[in-house]
C-alpha cells in the first residue's frame, strides 16, 4: 500500500488536471473533455509517480515512454506535462489557438514531453511496439506506456500491433485501456462491440489486469506489481467519461464539445469543491 | 548498347548490410516479403536488427516510428503496392507529420511487376508519397545508383520513399559516388527537345536519345532520381530547348511529370507526358506490358518528333 500523503497529493494533481482540461477546452471552444477527464486519474499517477521522467530534459533516453495513442485526450496530458514543469502552464490557455504550440492533438515536433504524435486512432500501439523493441536492442530498462481507447479497440492495426507485441516478448511494454464505454456514435457495445476484452487480449499473449480506472490507490498498486514475465501488459481501466463533472459523466454529449460559459462555471465550482473537501 | 544488367534489389541488401557493418544504429524490417525485397539477407548478417513483422504492414510502419524516435536510422521494406496504399495513414500520421527517420523502400513498383496483375502493378506511390509534407521521394535507375542511395538517404535525417522495379535493370553509372538527394543529372545535352526520365525509365530515355540522334534530332536526356525535391535547375536548362518529355513507369497523375511542370509553372513550356494513362494495369510479361504502354524509347522518340 502507498502512503495517504502521496495517494492526496496524487488525487490533487487529478483535480488540477480536470480543472485544466475544463478551463483550456472552454478558451478553446472545442475539444474532448469527456475522454480528457477519463484518464486524468491515469495520466496523474503516471506523472506524478509512477514514470520516470526528467522535465528538463525532455529527450532524456532513458526515460519511460508514453504514447498517447487516443490522442483527443491531450488537454489531460497538455496539463500533466505543464504542471511536471515541461512548459509554463500558462501556456495551457492556449491551446488550439493559431500560432501557439498546444495543437488540437498532441504534436511531439511542438510540445516539450509529448513523446509521440497522434490524433488518427489505431496507430499508437504500433509505435510503442517500436519503442520497446528499441528498448530491447539497446538494452535499456526504460519502459513504454500506452493510453488507448476503447473505442479504438475495433480498428484493425491495433490487434496487428498487439500480435507483434507478444510475439517480440515485449514486457516492457505496459498498454492502459481507457474502458468508458463510450465512443462518438454511442456505447462501444452497441456501436461495434469489443467485449469480451480481457478474453481476446489474454488470447493475444498478453497480461492483463482489470481496475478500477479512477481508484489512485488501485492504479498505483497496479503499476507497481506489474511482472516481468516476457508478456506485454494491459490494464483494462474501467472509468467514467467526463469523471468529476457531475453533468458530464457518463454522457456521451461532451465526447467532442466545449463547456458553454454557464457549464464552464459549474464544472469548475464542482472541481473545487472537491478539492476543498480532500483538505477537510 | 548497356553491357550489363543488374537487379537493384541485390544493390539495396548489398548496400544494406554495408550500412549495418558501419553503422549500429540502423533497423531493418520487412512484412513478410524478406525474400523477395531480398532484406533477409540482412537478418542473416544482423539478425538482431532485423524484424520480419509478418502481414501486417501499416503496424511495420508504426513500429518503424517508434524506432526512430528511439534513434534508430529504420529501412522498412515490401511492395510497392502495399508500402504505400495500404499504409498511408500510417506513414501520413506517425512518419511524416513528426518528421521520423524511416526509409520506406519499395520494390515491385510499375507495371514491370507482369503477370500479377493489377492488384500488384503499384502506379500511383510517386503520387501519394509526393503529397506528402517532409517526405523526400526517390527513384534510382540502377543498381549502381541503389547502392549509392542507401547510404546517402541513412546519412540524411528525415522521411524518405524510394521506389524500385522487381526487375535485373541495365547498368547506366559506371562508377560510384555521384547520387546526391535533390540533384538530376543531365546525361546528355541538346537542344531540340528535353527528356526527363526517372526510374526504369531512364534507360529508354537514354536509348530514345540514341535513336532521336540517327535521324539528326538533338535530344537533351535527363535521369531524375529525386522526384521530390525536384532539381529546378535541371528542370529550367531542359525548358530552354521549348519541348520536355517526362517519362515514368507511374500514372501520368501526381508524378514525375506533375513535379516538373510545378517546378516551372511560371515559365510554362510546351509539354507531354509520357506513363500510364490513368487506367489500370493487367497480367502479362513485363515486356510486353511496358511495350503496351508506351513504355519505351521507340514510343519516346515518336512522341518527341511529334513535338518538334
Amino acid at each position: 500500500m502507498h502512503e495517504e500523503k502521496l495517494v492526496k497529493e496524487i488525487k490533487r494533481t487529478a483535480l488540477q488536471i480536470r480543472k485544466w482540461v475544463i478551463e483550456s477546452i472552454y478558451r478553446a471552444g472545442s475539444g474532448h473533455p469527456g475522454g480528457s477527464l477519463s484518464i486524468a486519474d491515469i495520466i496523474a499517477c503516471l506523472y506524478f509517480h509512477e514514470m520516470r521522467h526528467n522535465p528538463k530534459n525532455p529527450k532524456w533516453e532513458d526515460r519511460d515512454r508514453l504514447v498517447l495513442s487516443k490522442g483527443h485526450a491531450c488537454p489531460a496530458l497538455y496539463a500533466a506535462l505543464a504542471l511536471s514543469g515541461y512548459f509554463p502552464v500558462d501556456e495551457l490557455k492556449n491551446l488550439r489557438k493559431t500560432g501557439h504550440f498546444l495543437q488540437g492533438h498532441p504534436c511531439m515536433r511542438k510540445v516539450p514531453g509529448v513523446d509521440m504524435s497522434t490524433g488518427s486512432l489505431g496507430h499508437g500501439l504500433s509505435v510503442a511496439v517500436g519503442m520497446a523493441l528499441a528498448g530491447k536492442i539497446d538494452k535499456k530498462d526504460y519502459r513504454v506506456f500506452v493510453i488507448l481507447g476503447d473505442g479504438e479497440l475495433q480498428e484493425g492495426e491495433v490487434w496487428e500491433a498487439a500480435n507483434s507485441a507478444s510475439h517480440f516478448k515485449l514486457d516492457n511494454l505496459i498498454a492502459i485501456l481507457d474502458r468508458n464505454g463510450l465512443q462518438i456514435d454511442g456505447p462501444t457495445e452497441e456501436i461495434m462491440h469489443i467485449e469480451p476484452i480481457a478474453w481476446r487480449w489474454r488470447a493475444f499473449g498478453w497480461n492483463v489486469i482489470e481496475i478500477d480506472g479512477h481508484n489512485i490507490e488501485e492504479i498505483l498498486d497496479t503499476f507497481h506489481n506489474i511482472k516481468k514475465n516476457g508478456k506485454p501488459t494491459i490494464i483494462v481501466a474501467n472509468t467514467i467519461k467526463g469523471k468529476g463533472v457531475s453533468f458530464m459523466e457518463g454522457t456521451l454529449s461532451f465526447h467532442g464539445k466545449a463547456p458553454s460559459h454557464e457549464q464552464y462555471m459549474k464544472a469548475i465550482s464542482e472541481l473545487e469543491q472537491e478539492e476543498r473537501e480532500l483538505d477537510v | 548498347m548497356f553491357k550489363e544488367k543488374r537487379n537493384l534489389r541485390d544493390a539495396y541488401s548489398s548496400a544494406l548490410i554495408e550500412l549495418g557493418n558501419k553503422n549500429k544504429d540502423v533497423v531493418v524490417l520487412d512484412a513478410d516479403l524478406a525474400l523477395s525485397t531480398k532484406t533477409k539477407r540482412f537478418g542473416t548478417v544482423f539478425p538482431d536488427r532485423f524484424f520480419d513483422v509478418g502481414i501486417a504492414e501499416a503496424n511495420m510502419m508504426g513500429i518503424a516510428a517508434g524506432l526512430a524516435t528511439c534513434g534508430k536510422i529504420v529501412f522498412a521494406s515490401t511492395f510497392a503496392v502495399f508500402a504505400t496504399g495500404r499504409c498511408y495513414d500510417a506513414i501520413r500520421q506517425s512518419i511524416a507529420y513528426p518528421c521520423l527517420n524511416v526509409k520506406i523502400v519499395a520494390t515491385h513498383a510499375g507495371v514491370s511487376v507482369g503477370g500479377d496483375g493489377a492488384s500488384h502493378q503499384m502506379l500511383e506511390d510517386i503520387a501519394l508519397m509526393r503529397a506528402l509534407p517532409n517526405m523526400t521521394v526517390i527513384a534510382p535507375a540502377d543498381a549502381t545508383e541503389m547502392e549509392d542511395v542507401v547510404p546517402e538517404i541513412a546519412n540524411y535525417y528525415g522521411p524518405c520513399y524510394v521506389r524500385i522495379g522487381r526487375a535485373d535493370a541495365p547498368v547506366i553509372f559506371e562508377k560510384h559516388g555521384e547520387f546526391k538527394i535533390g540533384k538530376g543529372y543531365i546525361l546528355k545535352d541538346g537542344d531540340d527537345v528535353a527528356i526527363i526520365a526517372t526510374g526504369t525509365m531512364t534507360a529508354e530515355a537514354i536509348k530514345a536519345g540514341e535513336i532521336l540522334k540517327k535521324e539528326g534530332i538533338d535530344a537533351m536526356v535527363v535521369h531524375m532520381p529525386t522526384i521530390k525535391p525536384i532539381d529546378k535547375k535541371v528542370v529550367e536548362k531542359a525548358s530552354k530547348t521549348g519541348r520536355i518529355i517526362t517519362c515514368e513507369e507511374h500514372t501520368v497523375i501526381g508524378g514525375l511529370g506533375d513535379a516538373i511542370a510545378m517546378a516551372i509553372q511560371r515559365k510554362p513550356t510546351q509539354m507531354h507526358r509520357i506513363g500510364i494513362n490513368d487506367v489500370f494495369g493487367e497480367s502479362g510479361e513485363a515486356e510486353e506490358l511496358l511495350e503496351k504502354y508506351g513504355l519505351t524509347a521507340e514510343n519516346i522518340a515518336k512522341v518527341a518528333r511529334e513535338m518538334i
